[in-house]
């Protein structure tokens, strides 16, 4: 077998040259194709067909309800919002709790025509769902149901709003879920941090960041909730977004039968909101063990969306954190690879001021090189590196380039147009916003970073394993513990 | 995203999306067919085309406005994956965004250069790392050889631009995911940017270059800490998935864990990508504002650049039979949760109707049987939700059930009533009433799927990759208006047993008295 010896290796060698080859000739029929192809610069984009935004027919009927309709027949399907003006930010202050659970209950208890069971077994047997929450600032009361039911599920929802049940049996239910909230608020290290920087930046006390305690909900009653519903809930602070597969004509006819006998209610006297104008400059630790990761937010009050500056501090969100090649995101994940998420704005709200925030969350050991990261590049875009005129046409571009997707869809035209009829927004909004966003200048967005943009006042919240960094956050201001046990009373 | 810390519901969907939601989309949700007209009008608009090197589109017509949506999913997940690459999939599906040959450098063919001398230089800090006596001296210079090869390296990169192309362009949503079947790849383009397109998605899979590599995996293990190891169900879900399997890859958390993460190199994640990224194991769908006859020439010039290569090979293992009932309690200062899991088969199984009939008559609603017991009367948790396809679809799976205990409730109260219920499937059949309403809302649940263009891109490759026809989508309804009574006793009696159950579960202990916990994964993991 000796003399195979020598053929054998040189068969290895034709194979491995053969494989060579056909390792080239596949390579070659796929490059005269690549030259083919064309390279973003070299695409020609055909023109896109002008936008057109969807416009919601309003009728306001004589109790005051203002109606929006948006025909959608794409799919046989109906949705309705309604929004109703009122607020967790109402509530007193020994009754945390009250305005969320009324907003539960409101649905979930049922209604005078038809009890908590049989309105979730007329719901569920017909694939067609009704909620209810109150947040914040505004409540919601939301229906969906396949075209065919929708004249008799729209009844039950006119029902949920007007004459709403409140059966006992349900508060409890919902009770007992609140409760499960508050026992586990400090499960989640982002829900700690999110809160806190809340209460830090409004104030322990402001209906903008206070927390409902056990003892808050034990207080709450049945009379309440029924009380809050008939403070809030009538037609004149009511407006009802529809949109789906229906005639308009029709469907105002039905909503004039089912709401159009509802009886204005007496004038509200909303009690006066209250959240501390003073910044609070500082560190503030809350010490939690169980986490390999810190997380980091920082910030001070925001803006009104009625301030003239809103559409140029668009533009500075844009280039601080709005997409993987802001700075934030380039800085603190692409370059030193410190974070998962991170994001910073100045923050809007519709009629009081938003948070100005910044976040991220890091492992323990990068904390403090995390905070100054954040820090600086806030500092860096009211002084040594303002934007530049390319970072702002890229950021007005990427925005305006994708506008289409704000009206894509009839459901969210129409949310939009509910949220600015509620507030007292001009409804040509939407329409105005590219020729708005247009309008900015670099000078604009230098502007505003300066003034809208105070990292020297940032309070800055720090949760995670505090004796891990406690000392070095001396560096960033004096440092205050946060007390984030829960209270297991009043 | 500030306010919905507020509400518990919220923090347990964010919570549960990291886990189970898109499996749920993808899988379960399948709970969600049309009647045959329904099919014959989707079909109109429907054009499927397959490349000669195997790559799949299916393009739906949906001019509802000028934009469109796209799906790619990619035939290859967490359960491709050994021990010492764990991770890996997740890890490329982030490399995919780092550019090829003409998107993200200032030279490449310098920058080649460097990247190989950089790989070269962790080679042989990682063979010193990770031998049995280091030397710390050795191993300190190789550490800052690496550093210097990685500083040059990234002095050709131009960060981010195939993002920045995307987002000069008017993109949304881009972004990416990676589970124990599928990676996927997806975002929305203004209708006129389909060229764009085609260009960047073809690009990406011809080509990568895995610039960036190591800084990246910083970032995925940053990732890793914030979904499991400092979020208490995080690390209660990692424990259930790799509780659950002994031998099959479905065990192996998709995030990967800790230590390779800390060891995966370029070489690895290059070899994973040649040996997946074939375009037979890719399905692409696009939805919207498209015609089918424009759109298949550009898909042909760009997406035929990318040769064919072998099909990978088939994966062996299979999960043992479970003999006996598995049950970890993790102590952990946070509040209560319970997880239990039976093994099942896999979601292309006509049985997958019977489980989707059981989460509803379980789980879904306020008119469930286990809502009203547990959450309405009893007062004892308030939610519980069933699901199956965890932590995949494609190989069998489990079929479990998460309850959130009420306060001063233990875990063992609610797992003997969800027994209970459990038992009366077993023994009685559900009533008419009960089977109806599961057929409508699956019913009424395909058509609000179809309300979307990236909702239904995303179904639309899911399904065409798990069953190869996209149409199965909407055949599922046959399979569940199918659905008996008997069926349903069947199955449960046949594997809703305390033998075939993993029962996973957090017992409060208060702060102090337990050492920090460890890590856990997730069957989602995005971008």
């Amino acid at each position: 077998m000796t003399q195979r010896t020598e053929p054998t290796v040189r068969s290895t060698v034709a194979l491995i040259l053969l494989a060579l080859l056909v390792a080239v000739a596949c390579a070659l029929p796929a490059t005269p194709a690549w030259a083919q192809v064309k390279t973003p610069d070299q695409i020609e984009y055909p023109p896109l067909p002008p936008i057109e935004i969807p416009t919601p027919r309003r009728v306001v009927l004589d109790n005051g309800m203002v109606v929006m309709l948006l025909e959608d027949h794409e799919l046989p399907l109906v949705h309705a919002t309604a929004l109703v003006k009122t607020g967790e930010r109402y509530e007193p202050a020994d009754k945390i709790g009250l305005a969320a659970l009324t907003g539960t209950v409101l649905r979930t208890g049922g209604t005078q025509n038809l009890a908590a069971d049989a309105l979730d077994d007329f719901l569920e047997s017909r694939a067609a769902t009704i909620e209810s929450s109150i947040g914040e600032d505004r409540g919601h009361v939301a229906m969906s149901c396949l075209k065919q039911d929708f004249p008799e599920v729209l009844r039950v929802f006119a029902d949920v709003l007007r004459r709403p049940a409140f059966a006992a049996d349900r508060i409890e239910v919902a009770k007992t879920g609140a409760r499960a909230s508050i026992a586990r608020r400090n499960d989640d290290p982002q829900g700690i941090v999110f809160r806190e920087i809340q209460q830090v930046v409004f104030g322990e006390d402001s209906p903008y960041a206070r927390e409902s305690t056990f003892g808050t909900l034990a207080a709450i009653t049945r009379d309440d909730l029924v009380a809050w519903h008939q403070t809030y809930y009538h037609p004149d602070r009511v407006i009802l977004g529809l949109v789906g597969d229906f005639d308009s004509e029709q469907a105002l006819a039905l909503i004039r039968e089912t709401f159009g006998d509802w009886p204005r209610g007496a004038a509200v006297e909303t009690p006066e909101v209250w959240f501390d104008q003073e910044p609070k400059p500082g560190v503030y630790v809350a010490d939690k063990a169980d986490v390999t990761q810190t997380n980091i937010a920082m910030g001070h009050l925001g803006i009104r969306r009625d301030n003239p500056d809103y559409y140029a501090l668009r533009v500075l969100n844009e280039l601080f954190s709005g997409s993987m090649v802001s700075r934030l995101f380039s800085e603190v994940r692409t370059k030193r690879g410190l974070a998962y998420g991170v994001f910073g704005k100045v923050g809007a709200d519709w009629d009081h001021p938003g948070l100005t925030l910044v976040w991220t969350s890091t492992k323990v050991d990068s904390t403090i090189e995390a905070v100054r990261v954040l820090l600086d590049e806030a500092k860096a875009l009211r002084g040594e590196r303002p934007p530049t005129a390319h970072e702002v046409t890229e950021a007005k571009n990427a925005i305006l380039a994708s506008f289409v997707f704000d009206v894509d869809s009839r459901d969210e035209v129409l949310d939009e147009q509910l949220v600015l009829e509620s507030f007292g927004y001009p409804l040509d909004r939407v329409a105005k916003f590219r020729e708005r966003i247009d309008a900015v200048t670099v000078e604009d967005v230098q502007r505003v970073a300066r003034e809208h943009l105070r990292p020297d006042q940032f309070a800055i919240v720090v949760v995670g394993p505090a004796e891990a960094f406690e000392k070095d956050l001396e560096a960033f201001g004096e440092v205050q513990q946060l007390d984030i046990s829960i209270s297991s009373g009043v | 995203m500030i306010r919905s810390h507020r509400a518990l519901a919220a923090s347990l969907a964010s919570a549960l999306c990291l886990a189970v939601a898109v499996t749920l989309c993808l899988a379960a949700t399948v709970a969600a067919p049309l009647a045959a007209q329904d099919l014959a009008s989707f079909e109109q608009k429907t054009t499927i085309h397959t490349l000669d090197n195997g790559w799949t589109f299916i393009i739906v017509e949906r001019p509802v406005a000028p934009v469109f949506s796209f799906a790619t999913i990619v035939n290859v997940g967490s359960a491709q994956e050994v021990p010492g690459i764990t991770g890996i999939a997740h890890m490329f599906e982030h490399m995919a965004f780092k550019g090829t040959p003409s998107i993200g450098t200032s030279d490449y063919p310098a920058e080649k250069e460097a990247l190989d001398k950089l790989e070269a230089a962790y080679q042989a800090y990682q063979k010193e790392r990770l031998a049995p006596h280091p030397d710390s001296e050795t191993l300190e210079a190789l550490h800052k050889t690496f550093e210097e090869r990685q500083q040059e390296a990234d002095g050709y990169v131009v960060h981010s631009e195939f993002d920045r192309l995307l987002e000069q362009q008017g993109a949304v949503g881009v972004n990416a995911f990676t589970g124990a079947d599928i990676t996927a790849y997806l975002y929305s383009l203004p209708a006129n940017k389909l060229e764009l397109f085609a260009y960047l998605e073809s690009e990406r899979f011809l080509h990568p270059v895995f610039r960036e590599f190591y800084k990246e995996r910083a970032v995925v293990q940053e990732e890793r800490r914030l979904r499991l190891e400092s979020n208490p169900i995080g690390r209660l879900i990692e424990q259930f998935q790799t509780s659950a399997y002994m031998a099959h890859p479905y065990g192996i958390p998709t995030v990967g864990y800790m230590s390779d993460l800390q060891s995966i190199t370029i070489t690895d994640a290059k070899k994973f990508f040649d040996t997946y990224y074939t375009p037979s194991n890719l399905t692409t769908a696009i939805v919207g504002d498209v015609q089918a006859e424009t759109v298949i020439p550009i898909l042909e010039k760009y997406f035929s650049r990318i040769p064919r290569r072998p099909d990978p090979s088939p994966l062996r293992t299979v999960e043992p039979t479970q003999t006996a009932e598995r049950t970890v309690l993790i102590e952990d200062p946070s509040q209560p949760f319970y997880i239990e899991g039976y093994h099942k088969p896999a979601v292309t199984d006509p049985d997958q109707a019977v489980y989707d009939a059981i989460d509803d008559l379980l789980t879904n609603g306020r008119t469930s049987r286990l809502y009203r017991r547990l959450v309405r009367d009893e007062q004892l948790a308030v939610q519980v939700q069933s699901f199956s396809g965890y932590p995949g679809d494609k190989y069998p799976n489990l079929w479990a059930i998460l309850a959130v205990p009420a306060p001063g409730v233990t875990n063992d109260q609610v797992a003997t009533v969800i027994h209970e219920e459990l038992e009366q499937l077993r023994t009685e059949d559900v009533t008419d009433a009960e089977l109806e309403k599961f057929k409508t809302r699956a019913r009424a649940d395909l058509i609000r799927g179809l309300d979307s263009n990236q909702g239904m891109a995303i179904q639309l490759a899911d399904y065409q990759r798990l069953f190869g026809d996209w149409r199965e989508l909407f055949r599922t309804i046959q399979h569940i208006d199918m659905v008996t009574k008997e069926d349903i006793r069947r199955v449960a009696t046949e594997t809703l047993l305390a033998s075939n159950r993993t029962v996973v579960q957090i017992v409060n202990t208060p702060a102090g008295a337990t050492d920090a916990p460890a890590a856990a994964p997730t069957a989602e993991t995005s971008r």
